[in-house]
């Protein structure tokens, strides 16, 4: 198929329905708009359901709803909105329900800025709502990658039942870069691959009455549920961590990235090689699970002396690389909290004060 | 080769939009692009700008500090996007808008009266599409013909009568940087 130029909300929304995706709830927020108002042109068009909820706490609640019924669905948000979707969120894991949350960050806390940022990177892999539980989170770095993680978010809600994020920041979603799309793939529920569907029960009908739920009023019940959750999240852990690497041949410092940071460090490397500096990536694709043993790999080849974690925000995805190197190298931070993005120029600096150090 | 573009001006002057022509000319003729769009508080008469990157190999960042060409089609922008132009490199002024001159003298500066040729033209509408003949003439980023294929493509069968007149500010654009 062509390439053809688009923006990455609009990609994030068409990748979204050639997955499957056939009910959207959400509320307008910049900088996401254009997901919900490509889905509203286009849902019509191909029998979906789109619908502007009044408030984003309401539709995460829709999208609750539908998961239950076993359809593929989703909402879309920036930071403050998805704030507010975090108690619906914390129902969804308690509940088992597949759905996927779109996420465009933007700078906070509160109201925050409209710009670009990475703030909610504790929210998104941390819980970010009440209880033990955790999203799949899945980080793309380009318009492409976007479309590609969309199908990949509802494969893996299905698989594991379980919510999955697609972190992005608003540079992803305003962004235009040439994209090759997947094919229209329709989706049915299948009864006998979620049993546990919602679908309709009438008297007379075989198989037990599915009960969609999160309240387990004795604590035998709760702790069973939480067990059968762990076990989940560490087969998730197991099996599901993706990365990518870049340059780290002869790397003396690794640079921990992700999303568009990971870009701007790229660009950094690529001249930082000009001047024969040799400085590797490690990028985590997914930030939930985190890759730990990719980037304590990176960081520990031979050669290697430290690393730098680059970040749109005060310091957050670095408390995981330390937690992943454990002491054995240094790990440093830079970045900007508050939208003000790094430049290559400043990484190429902290990489060079490293190295007289 | 990595052209690194800002193209910047009022909103409503197109801005937006030859950097989409760029970036779909570019795509067309098989090199890796990327488009960004400044966001927020722009609205019409605010500033717009957007940044479009045009390489041999795939853009590592889509974010510009240096360019290799701006675009200032008004005040605000020359002043605020001045310094970006890397030394020796494109500085293309709307001189149409801008009353004053450029202040580095290590850098390549065009001066383009674009509304002016755009009224003699017959249309205010393609000031935008003037100095991106302009912008074309002087860094050979994309072919002429593919940009002129990308509008095409934007314009549609409905509004394909306007082709012509694009092609049109194109080539004055272009002769506006070259006829000294």
């Amino acid at each position: 198929m062509a390439q053809i130029l688009m923006k990455g909300n609009e990609a994030i929304a068409e990748a979204a329905i050639r997955a499957g995706c056939r009910f959207f709830f959400g509320y307008p927020i910049t900088p996401q708009t254009e997901v919900p108002e490509y889905m509203s042109a286009r849902m019509p068009e191909i029998g979906g359901c789109y619908l502007q909820a009044e408030s984003e706490v309401a539709a995460i609640n829709m999208v609750y709803g539908a998961a239950g019924s076993g359809v593929r669905v989703m909402t879309s948000s920036s930071s403050p909105g998805v704030s507010l979707k975090q108690e619906g969120i914390s129902y969804i894991a308690a509940s088992e329900l597949p759905c996927v949350v779109i996420n465009v960050m933007r700078g906070g806390p509160g109201l925050g800025s409209i710009q670009a940022s990475q703030g909610d990177y504790f929210q998104a892999t941390k819980g970010g709502g009440h209880g033990d539980y955790h999203l799949i989170v899945l980080a793309p770095s380009s318009v492409q990658e976007a479309i590609d993680l969309m199908g990949t978010a509802f494969d893996l809600a299905d698989k594991y039942r379980n919510p999955a994020m697609i972190l992005a920041d608003g540079i992803i979603g305003q962004m235009m870069e040439p994209v090759e799309l997947p094919e229209m793939k329709e989706y049915k529920v299948d009864p006998e691959k979620k049993p546990w569907a919602a679908t309709g029960w009438k008297p007379g009908d075989k198989k037990q009455r599915a009960v969609i739920n999160s309240l387990y009023i004795t604590t035998e019940e709760l702790t069973e549920l939480n067990e059968r959750l762990q076990a989940r999240y560490a087969e998730i852990e197991k099996n599901e961590a993706r990365w990518e690497t870049y340059n780290m041949d002869g790397a003396e410092f690794v640079i921990a990235a992700y999303g568009t940071v990971s870009r701007i460090c790229k660009a950094a490397i690529d001249e930082l090689k000009q001047e024969g500096i040799n400085v590797g990536l490690v990028r985590p694709i997914t930030l939930w699970p985190f890759p730990k043993q990719a980037v304590r790999d990176a960081v520990m080849a031979d050669g290697v002396k430290a690393c730098l974690t680059v970040e749109l925000n005060a310091g957050q995805m670095v408390e995981d690389v330390r937690l992943a190197v454990n002491g054995a190298k240094p790990v440093e931070f830079f970045g900007h909290a508050g939208s003000l993005m790094p430049t290559a120029e400043e990484v190429k600096e902290q990489i060079k004060r490293m190295r007289e150090e | 080769m990595l052209e690194q573009n800002l193209f910047a001006g009022f909103g409503g002057q197109g801005m937006l939009l030859i950097g989409q022509f760029l970036a779909q000319a570019g795509m067309m003729e098989g090199k890796y692009v990327s488009w960004l769009p400044s966001y927020g508080p722009e609205m019409r008469g605010g500033t717009a700008n957007c940044s479009v990157c045009v390489s041999d190999s795939p853009i590592a960042s889509p974010v510009i500090t240096k360019a290799s060409c701006v675009i200032a089609m008004n005040r605000p922008s020359l002043d605020k996007f001045e310094s970006f132009v890397r030394p020796g490199d494109t500085l293309i002024v709307n001189s149409s808008l801008v009353d004053v001159k450029a202040k580095r003298d290590d850098i390549n500066v065009y001066y383009v009266p674009a509304n002016e040729i755009a009224e003699k033209i017959g249309n205010m509408k393609v000031a935008n599409v003037i100095i991106l003949g302009a912008f074309l003439e002087l860094t050979k980023c994309v072919s002429v013909d593919t940009v002129l294929e990308a509008i095409a493509l934007k314009l549609g069968k409905k509004k394909a009568n306007l082709v012509d007149i694009n092609k049109q500010a194109l080539v004055a654009g272009a002769e506006a940087v070259t006829a000294k």
